[in-house]
């Protein structure tokens, strides 16, 4: 087996502690950043969703209107919006700059797992433990959703977008793809409960991270297990994978403490990110730039690469 | 003042009328702005105008039916005493006199209208003129006859109109015609002097033609000798196309008359309604001539109707069958009527005989009357078929020999609809299913008309005295009635008893006794009510009851009937047995799972289904719908037998995990009342021993490797190392209790038979959960160091762990137990928030491998006593869980065969630990 050359220039990867956020909103459950990465989004257990500028580290908005605590969130890529789910089972959109509630979409029998904004914002997709997707109507008026999904045996834990496609990961340690495009349904079989699928960025791979402590780089078009990422640990909580902004390695938040990083092809270990004490609960990888972003223990850091300099705006 | 002094100089000469002299101290009137300048009318009111476009000027008061002092009913007078004559006013009574007067909007004075004026303006006939002017060899010709014709009628005419003359009316006194004779066939034409009346009539008037007495009318217009010269080189007689005629189209004739000469006048005899009624405008007939090349045509201006064409394919003419209408010139000429007629005068120089003559004009003639009939109508008495005329009526029908011949005939209101019409001889009405006979199978309907069979038979079988008896109205005994009414219902009734039609659900008794009745009716028994009734029931009761059953038999056959042919065939069956199923379902989680063991992902872990996104979906994602025409939404889906254990066998179930579980938990905790069930997220670490033989092989010789390959993560390698070495003592154990009870289905099957409904309560369950996840640290602590406890180890465990936990000093609320419970059934957990310093601490304890694990286990087990205490003290919250327990039975076997797979997998992944060789890795 011939290896590919590695790379000329290696990619950096976020190895810096830049900015520690303190939320001050119980546990952080998620913590994502908007569509070009200069925001992010943390979902507290308070019931709370705040905004945040994490390379100045100032909090800009609160959102309030949960029922329960805020499990996922997700800004359409026009920033106009904020999807989030909750544990209160509902959906919630938010106008971004008055921070009310526009709409509250309520259909789900159990937690909001996960919530995307499809690529105009037109429709939230969720996925809750009540093992069903529901893609929601932004546009109109219509109080049930456009479409239920629910060919999962057993809760969604982690559902992604393309233009034509919805990805969801289930607890029956199913992948699932739906594409719209062609009109089918992939389903993976992985045997361990899916804890977070993410689309490479070339849209040509899923990686899954399951409850057996492993990544799996999965062809999207046939299935294949492309790569097989192990060495964290991640049994009972669900946590998230990212793959970073070029596609060359591949992170997961781990319950030691670290979020690991393998080498995408060669599935070795490039990077044991030693970021606090207690579980990762989430993690999201800037767009565009070396950057991570890592919620622990109430808290949320921002990493970056080596070389970055804390005094130059990162944007 | 300039008059004044000039009196004296006679040369001076004085223009205009004088000024008047100004007083002294007046000032010179300023004149009268326009705006304020008035005017009046008649009767010194004042007229505002009104405007420049809309003309007119304003009405009452701006307007408004108001005046300046605003509005007053002028004419209001209490309708108190006033009441009978209320008048009602008309627009009129709001107008101004000079409205009224002859110029004004309604005059009232009687004057000619336009329609009896004598020259009725033809207003087509105008626009005819004006189009012909501009068609015309020299546009604008007729503007000269304007000029030159005269614009005043002449004095004769005036005169001849004094004295009632009309135009387009003969001269002369009135007579006593016959209206139709008065207009002229307008294409025939008259040369010449007009016949003489008496000889143009005499002949026609037939004696006994009706004629009204005192009407009489004008004479017949006479035609004057049209004596135009010719001044155009067209041929003689020839006249272009006159537009009134080629625009507005003349039904009545089939050929455009340009020879028709003075046809203008006679067309206008009586005002030629047939113009003034709205005719259609556009041009008809084809093009103006005949083409240099064409070599002959029939008639050039011939108008072109459809009644010209043939519309069915007639015989050839006998004669030459080689040709048709494409036949050469001499077989055609041949056919020309015989008709022709020769001219027998003397042709001038320089004209030749036509060859051809004009197609003659087909005359239709009038049918012919009976000479006894007269153009007035008289209404003849006619017997009208009332109920007084009953007897007059009868002695007609029977005159006519169309009686009815049966006496006991019911009045029109007492038949229904399917009487009515067999006696109309109207056809059945075709409904899809006209019968209820057609939904029922081929077996059922054979039996069904044997009973018919039966009874009918029985029915013959009757004497024919008590079918007379049943005519007369009297108070008929049950048998009788029963007798009655079965004849009422007839062979209908068969299928009363037969459906679902159930009148008395409400009380079965009475329900059941019915549907005996109906049963035995059918049959033909007589005395069938006597048996059923209750026995207990009064006279009066059983009578009321009867009463019903009757009643309730006739309404489900008349309904039955009459519905049955509104109704179609459902389209689908809406059997509720059958339950919609996904036509595929992902299903071999077997293989998939050594498939997943072998790394082998691909085909082999991959299922492909059709799945149909909605349409709404699909435009909102700007993605073409890849089944435009298809009404399916998601998974296709099947009809299924909702009990059918065949459902859940396309998931098949692993046995073994289950009983395995289970023997387990009975063996762990002997204390505890019940086993707890595995949930699927209890990877529990004996579990986790439990692999099979080649996998264990080679995570075992993997782990080895990797550890002498590079430094891994202590804690994780440890376990893993630890792990492999306990293994063959405890799979022996679990060995046997596999053996015990692996003859025992899955839960599901039992489920799939005995359990109906699906379990929807799950969200009740999570609010519970939900409430209990209030962060409070000390929850949180305990939570963590539960987790750290058992290093990758099951939820299911987590309870006892828990306990373990308190003992160790933190305070356990019962709520955080709850949590526990609820987060284990359902999913990957949250994190914690806090996990303070204490994780390491605990880390470093609890995990020292195996043989410590046994050790904790005990002690596990110690505590678990006074688990129960506390279990006792929570009935409540602990009975809530054993529900949602309950509730989730049906996952947990799923669950179950996944949790298994994560042992295995689980199991590679601890052993083989971070590093291992990228060969092994990269797997593609």
């Amino acid at each position: 087996m011939a290896f590919p050359r590695p790379r000329p220039a290696r990619p950096e990867l976020p190895r810096q502690r830049v900015q520690t956020l303190q939320c001050g909103q119980g546990a952080v459950r998620a913590a994502r950043f908007n569509a070009d990465g200069n925001y992010c989004l943390t979902c507290g257990s308070d019931k709370t969703l705040k905004l945040w500028n994490p390379h100045k580290g100032t909090a800009l908005r609160t959102y309030q209107g949960h029922g329960y605590e805020v499990l996922d969130a997700a800004g359409s890529s026009d920033n106009s919006q904020i999807c989030s789910g909750g544990a209160d089972k509902s959906v919630a959109l938010w106008d971004v700059t008055t921070g009310q509630v526009v709409r509250k979409y309520r259909g789900h029998a159990g937690k909001v797992n996960c919530v995307q904004f499809n690529e105009e914002g037109t429709v939230i997709v969720s996925g809750s433990i009540d093992s069903t997707v529901r893609c929601w109507d932004c546009r109109s008026r219509r109080p049930d959703p456009i479409q239920v999904l629910d060919e999962a045996k057993d809760g969604i834990s982690s559902v992604k977008l393309s233009a034509y496609e919805i990805l969801t990961g289930s607890v029956d340690g199913r992948v699932r793809r739906y594409d719209l495009r062609v009109g089918e349904l992939c389903s993976d079989y992985i045997g361990s409960p899916i804890t977070s699928v993410c689309f490479s960025k070339d849209g040509q791979c899923v990686l899954a991270a399951s409850l057996d402590s492993t990544l799996r780089l999965l062809d999207k078009d046939t299935g294949e297990l492309l790569g097989e990422y192990t060495g964290h640990r991640s049994t009972t909580y669900r946590l998230d994978c990212v793959l970073n902004e070029q596609d060359t390695h591949v992170g997961c938040a781990s319950e030691d403490g670290h979020v690991y990083f393998w080498d995408l092809v060669e599935g070795s270990l490039a990077l044991s990110l030693p970021v606090g004490q207690g579980v990762v609960q989430s993690l999201a990888f800037h767009p565009r730039l070396p950057c991570l972003l890592v919620a622990t223990q109430g808290q949320v850091t921002l990493w970056r690469e080596d070389t970055f300099q804390p005094e130059g705006d990162p944007d | 003042a300039a008059a004044e002094s000039s009196d004296s100089d006679e040369d001076l000469v004085s223009y205009g009328s004088a000024l008047q002299p100004l007083q002294e101290g007046e000032r010179i009137k300023k004149p009268v702005p326009l705006q304020e300048q008035t005017v009046k009318d008649a009767k010194g009111r004042y007229q505002r105008f009104h405007g420049a476009f809309t003309g007119g000027f304003s009405a009452g008061y701006f307007n408004t039916v108001g005046t300046k002092e605003g509005w007053t009913p002028s004419a209001f007078v209490s309708s108190r005493q006033k009441r009978a004559d209320r008048t009602i006013l008309g627009p009129e009574d709001f107008m101004d006199e000079e409205d009224l007067s002859e110029f004004g909007i309604a005059p009232k004075d009687i004057t000619t209208t336009e329609d009896f004026a004598s020259k009725a303006k033809d207003r087509i006939k105008e626009k005819a003129r004006q189009i012909a002017g501009v068609v015309a060899p020299i546009p604008g010709t007729t503007a000269f006859d304007d000029l030159i014709g005269p614009s005043k009628t002449t004095v004769g005419f005036e005169l001849l109109r004094k004295m009632g003359w009309r135009e387009g009316q003969g001269i002369g006194p009135r007579v006593k015609r016959k209206p139709c004779r008065q207009k002229p066939d307008p294409a025939v034409k008259i040369y010449g002097c007009a016949l003489p009346s008496g000889l143009s009539q005499g002949s026609e008037d037939e004696e006994d033609e009706y004629q009204p007495e005192n009407v009489t009318f004008a004479p017949k217009d006479v035609m004057p000798v049209d004596l135009t010269p010719k001044e155009n080189v067209h041929g003689l007689g020839y006249k272009g196309l006159d537009p009134s005629q080629a625009l507005f189209g003349v039904s009545g004739r089939e050929h455009l008359n340009l020879f028709t000469g003075g046809s203008e006048e006679t067309s206008n005899l009586l005002g030629d309604l047939r113009h003034s009624k709205g005719r259609k405008l556009g041009i008809t007939g084809q093009a103006f001539g005949v083409g240099a090349l064409e070599e002959e045509d029939d008639d050039i201006y011939a108008t072109d109707t459809p009644s010209k064409y043939d519309t069915v394919l007639k015989d050839e003419e006998p004669g030459d069958g080689l040709y048709g209408w494409t036949a050469p010139k001499q077989y055609k000429s041949k056919k020309r009527p015989e008709r022709e007629f020769k001219y027998v005068g003397k042709i001038l120089d320089g004209f030749s005989l036509a060859s051809k003559s004009s197609a003659p004009i087909k005359i239709y003639p009038p049918p012919s009357l009976p000479r006894n009939y007269r153009p007035v109508h008289y209404f003849r008495p006619v017997i009208i078929a009332g109920n007084e005329n009953c007897h007059l009526q009868k002695a007609l029908e029977e005159s006519t020999g169309k009686i009815e011949s049966n006496p006991t005939q019911q009045s029109r209101h007492a038949l229904n609809a399917a009487q009515r019409r067999k006696q109309l001889g109207e056809t059945e009405l075709k409904g899809p299913a006209p019968s209820v006979l057609e939904y029922l199978s081929e077996k059922d309907r054979e039996r069904l008309k044997e009973t018919k069979q039966a009874s009918e038979q029985q029915m013959k079988a009757k004497p024919v005295s008590q079918q007379s008896r049943n005519s007369r109205f009297q108070p008929a005994s049950p048998e009788n009635a029963a007798h009655k009414w079965q004849m009422l219902l007839g062979g209908q009734l068969a299928n009363a008893g037969s459906s679902d039609f159930k009148p008395f659900a409400k009380n079965p008794e009475k329900q059941k006794r019915y549907e005996n009745f109906v049963k035995s009716l059918k049959q033909g028994e007589k005395d069938t009510l006597e048996r059923f009734l209750d026995p207990n029931m009064t006279e009066w009761e059983r009578g009321r009851e009867q009463e019903e059953f009757f009643r309730a038999a006739m309404f489900y056959r008349s309904s039955n009937s009459t519905l049955s042919s509104r109704f179609t065939r459902a389209k689908y069956e809406d059997d509720v047995d059958k339950v919609e199923v996904p036509r595929d379902q992902e299903n071999d989680t077997d293989d998939k799972e050594t498939a997943v063991k072998m790394k082998m992902f691909g085909k082999l872990t991959r299922d492909k289904f059709e799945w149909h996104p909605d349409k709404l979906l699909c435009k909102r994602f700007n993605v073409r719908d890849p089944y435009p025409d298809s009404s399916v939404v998601g998974l296709p889906k099947v009809k299924r037998d909702k009990y059918s254990v065949f459902n859940f066998l396309t998931m098949p179930e692993p046995t073994t995990s289950v009983t395995q579980g289970t023997n387990e938990k009975i063996q762990e905790s002997n204390s505890l009342n019940k086993p707890k069930k595995p949930s699927r997220w209890d990877v529990s670490d004996k579990e986790k021993k439990k692999k099979d033989s080649i996998s264990e092989f080679i995570s075992l010789a993997r782990s080895k490797a990797d550890v002498q390959q590079q430094p891994p993560v202590p804690a994780t390698e440890e376990c893993g190392t630890g792990t492999s070495e306990i293994l063959p003592t405890l799979v022996a154990n679990e060995d046997k209790n596999l053996e015990e009870e692996s003859g025992r289905p899955p839960m599901d099957l039992f489920k799939a038979i005995f359990v109906s409904s699906s379990d929807e309560k799950s969200s009740s369950a999570e609010e519970e959960s939900d409430e209990e996840q209030q962060p409070s640290t000390s929850e949180r602590e305990s939570e963590t160091t539960k987790q750290v406890d058992v290093p990758g180890s099951s939820s299911s465990n987590v309870q006892e762990s828990a306990t373990a936990t308190t003992d160790s000093g933190i305070s356990l609320l019962p709520a955080s137990k709850e949590e526990l419970d609820a987060t284990e059934e359902f999913g990957p957990k949250l994190p914690p928030a806090f996990s303070a310093g204490r994780f390491c601490k605990h880390l470093e304890l609890s995990f020292p491998g195996s043989s410590r694990k046994e050790k904790h286990r005990k002690i596990r087990e110690r505590h678990k006593t006074k688990k129960e205490h506390k279990h006792k003290k929570e009935k409540k919250k602990k009975h809530k869980k054993q529900k949602n327990r309950g509730k989730h039975k049906n996952k947990k076997s799923e669950k179950d065969s996944s949790s298994n797979t994560t042992d295995s997998s689980d199991s590679l992944s601890d052993t083989d630990t971070t590093g291992m060789s990228p060969k092994e890795l990269l797997r593609r």
